[in-house]
């Protein structure tokens, strides 16, 4: 039987791999990935509580989730075409401005 | 005429003010003459409230004038404010009247002078803090004046600063101006430490500094030679014997000689020395509840008195001589306080201005003459060249050395029967043979200089050791002559108060002594019960001690004897020990000023320079390196950041979680 922990379990290993994602690789997009990844994992664990406790305010809350989700994927972008054009590199590394 | 006695020290304050702004720019005459009409502005203000004060009855001679409350903290209250009896208003008629006559005289003697306005701004301000000593009525107010004409006798002494060696035609060796003046402030600082710590002592236990209710509470507070009275009448006497030249604190007056002869007269023969004498005579309920602290101010003074005189038997400079005179007749007047007899005490300060004054100005209308030389083995004959100046110092001779007429004898004799009739037979015996030492040393003074026939000659070019002879002070050659009128009107008016300014304070025996009776409501009464045949035997003695003095002066130096010489010969300890002033500067060099030195550079250098300075610096440099360490976290590294929001996140979580 699936119980509320596999989904909770599937979640955390989500949510670490795009953890990782997010402090391993050095392309903005592949972090945007990993951000996306966190997210989605976040909005399972909710829709997984929402169905086992049969409570529907987790699912709402998934909306405003995806909602910011893509929002912030929006304005993301928006900022990697900029440095793109500014620096004809995106590698996260030498976006160093405020060493020091 | 009410409050208006703020005038008094006002006129030389502003005085001091105008010639320490604009002197410089004002012509000669101006600045100098100013400075005599506020002094003589002072002086008429002062006469005026002499003259008011007079004409209350005996038993309400005080007037009392506050100008503003100086400082109120808590409990402690000290008012700007004047007060005058008789005893201050004997005192600022001196200061004023004696200052007057030396203002005149200096516009004559410092007009070669290329900083008048220096020199009278200085005066000025030193006759308004004066005032404001013997005028004040609180010890904090009187404070203020004591350091006050410490300070403008630092200035005045050091007034040619420029100058290393002062001595003009000798070999000897003086301390430079510089030196001198700081020598007289540091010495005095220890002496005005005695006094704060005096004041201090009285604010503790009395709760108040003003006069009036300083004197009426101590009466009750005190009980007759309580240690706490002794110990304050004590350290406020250490204060009087830095100011007034007593032992051991009088080493800096001899060397304040280097400073111009106008200053030796008014600040260190006429007034600023006295004002421990001043002091100690305003505070005379404490030290009548302090019998201790009196014995030793008479010990004091007759000790000082004697070293003194001994020492001024062999000096050769004129002034020199003159400075241990006032060192040994300030001894007089701490002999006369200690015994009781504070009229005396004053009386003779009075009488001792006017004659040590009058010979100052003297001695400097001689150096004038003589290019500034003033070593005695090296004048003579002055005596047909400068009639008046001759005269005049005769005059202050005869009453420096006690001769019946003059106004010294006065003074002196009834200090000495006090000193015997309050049965301190021993001091007054040293008394007499200081008078003797008087007369002969000023006599020697007055034969050496104007005496014989002139040791130089006309002409002859005298320099400052170790000068060259063509520089513009020296080229001139020796041209003698009488002093200019500014410079000798003065020291004829100063004879003849040398003469008569002694009337006033008869003997018993001789008739009614008014200067004592004028000063009784403020002294108290201190009638000495003297049978008559003992005091005429006490004034013949001091007479005869007088003439002695003389006569031995006649005997050693009238004619070109070789008594003195052979004296030295034969004796030749005394006459080192005498000659270099008992060692006294060396002693106090070695034992005090070196280790002072001493202990003031390992404060500077260890203490201050390395470990405070080692505190600060390494508190800095700790500081820089925890900055520069934390500084390598912004590396700019957004992973960096990531990773550290990410460990912030678990932690957090796993606390949370932990608790519930």
């Amino acid at each position: 039987m699936l119980t509320v922990t596999h989904y909770t379990i599937l979640s955390a290993i989500l949510f670490s791999i795009g953890a990782v994602t997010v402090l391993v690789r050095r392309n903005p997009l592949i972090m945007f990935m990993g951000i996306e990844l966190m997210l989605n994992a976040v909005n399972l664990a909710f829709v997984a509580f929402s169905r086992y406790l049969n409570n529907m305010d987790g699912q709402v809350f998934v909306f405003i989730v995806l909602t910011v989700a893509a929002a912030e994927v929006a304005v993301g972008l928006a900022l990697v075409v900029a440095i793109f054009r500014a620096r004809d590199n995106v590698d996260v590394d030498e976006i160093d401005l405020l060493k020091g | 005429m009410s409050q208006s006695l703020w005038l008094i020290p006002a006129f030389p304050l502003l005085g001091a003010i105008i010639n320490l702004v604009v002197g410089r720019r004002l012509p000669r005459a101006i600045s100098s003459w100013l400075a005599v009409l506020t002094v003589a502005a002072s002086f008429g203000v002062s006469a005026l409230a002499f003259f008011n004060l007079t004409a209350l009855p005996a038993e309400e001679r005080v007037i009392h004038e506050t100008l503003y409350n100086w400082i109120g903290v808590g409990s402690f209250s000290a008012n700007v404010g004047f007060w005058l009896d008789p005893l201050s208003a004997i005192m600022i008629l001196v200061v004023t009247g004696v200052g007057l006559l030396i203002h005149i005289y200096a516009v004559g003697y410092m007009e070669h002078d290329p900083d008048y306005a220096r020199f009278f701004m200085a005066m000025n301000l030193f006759v308004f803090a004066m005032l404001m000593l013997v005028l004040a009525d609180n010890y904090l107010l009187m404070f203020l004046g004591w350091e006050g004409v410490g300070v403008c006798s630092y200035l005045l002494i050091g007034f040619w600063y420029y100058r290393d060696n002062i001595a003009v035609g000798t070999d000897e060796k003086f301390l430079s101006p510089r030196s001198s003046g700081t020598k007289a402030f540091v010495v005095n600082r220890v002496g005005d430490f005695g006094f704060t710590l005096g004041i201090i002592l009285m604010f503790w236990t009395l709760g108040t500094l003003s006069f009036d209710k300083v004197f009426a509470q101590a009466q009750t507070a005190f009980t007759v030679g309580a240690p706490v009275v002794t110990i304050m009448t004590l350290l406020l006497f250490l204060g009087a014997t830095g100011k007034s030249a007593q032992v051991p604190l009088f080493i800096w007056l001899p060397d304040a000689m280097a400073g111009p002869t106008p200053v030796s007269a008014l600040i260190h023969a006429a007034t600023m020395v006295t004002a421990g004498v001043y002091m100690i005579a305003r505070s005379h309920v404490l030290y009548e509840l302090a019998p201790f602290t009196m014995e030793v101010v008479a010990v004091i003074g007759v000790l000082t008195a004697f070293i003194a005189a001994t020492i001024a038997l062999v000096q050769n400079d004129l002034k020199r001589v003159l400075a241990y005179s006032t060192v040994s007749q300030l001894g007089y007047m701490m002999f006369a306080l200690g015994v009781g007899a504070f009229g005396a005490g004053i009386f003779h300060l009075m009488t001792h201005a006017f004659f040590k004054a009058l010979l100052f100005l003297s001695a400097g209308a001689v150096m004038h003459a003589m290019n500034d030389m003033l070593d005695m083995r090296r004048l003579g004959g002055l005596r047909h060249i400068m009639p008046i100046t001759f005269w005049t110092f005769l005059i202050g001779a005869l009453a420096l050395s006690g001769v019946p007429l003059f106004s010294g004898f006065f003074s002196k004799d009834e200090i000495l029967t006090a000193g015997f009739a309050t049965g301190h037979i021993g001091l007054w015996i040293v008394g007499v043979l200081v008078a003797m030492m008087t007369a002969f040393y000023v006599f020697r003074a007055v034969i050496l200089t104007f005496g014989g026939a002139p040791r130089w000659k006309e002409g002859e070019v005298v320099t400052v050791a170790g000068e060259h002879a063509d520089d513009a002070h020296g080229a001139k050659g020796l041209h003698p002559h009488e002093a200019k009128p500014v410079m000798w009107i003065p020291l004829v008016i100063l004879a003849v108060l040398s003469v008569i300014g002694g009337y006033i304070g008869l003997p018993a025996v001789i008739g009614p002594n008014q200067f004592a009776d004028f000063v009784a409501p403020v002294l108290g009464e201190h009638a000495m019960e003297i049978a008559p045949e003992l005091e005429w035997t006490l004034i013949a003695i001091s007479v005869a001690a007088a003439f002695i003095g003389i006569l031995v002066a006649l005997w050693f130096y009238v004619g070109n004897r070789e008594i003195p010489a052979r004296l030295a010969r034969y004796y030749p300890w005394l006459y080192a020990l005498l000659a270099n002033k008992y060692w006294v500067d060396p002693i106090y060099d070695y034992l005090i000023a070196r280790p002072g030195r001493w202990l003031a550079n390992a404060f500077w250098i260890d203490i201050d320079g390395r470990v405070i300075n080692g505190i600060a610096d390494g508190l800095g440099n700790g500081f820089r390196g925890v900055g520069s360490r934390l500084r390598t976290l912004q590396s700019g590294y957004a992973r960096g950041y990531a990773l550290a929001m990410l460990i912030g996140i678990v932690v957090v979580i796993a606390l949370v979680v932990m608790r519930t």
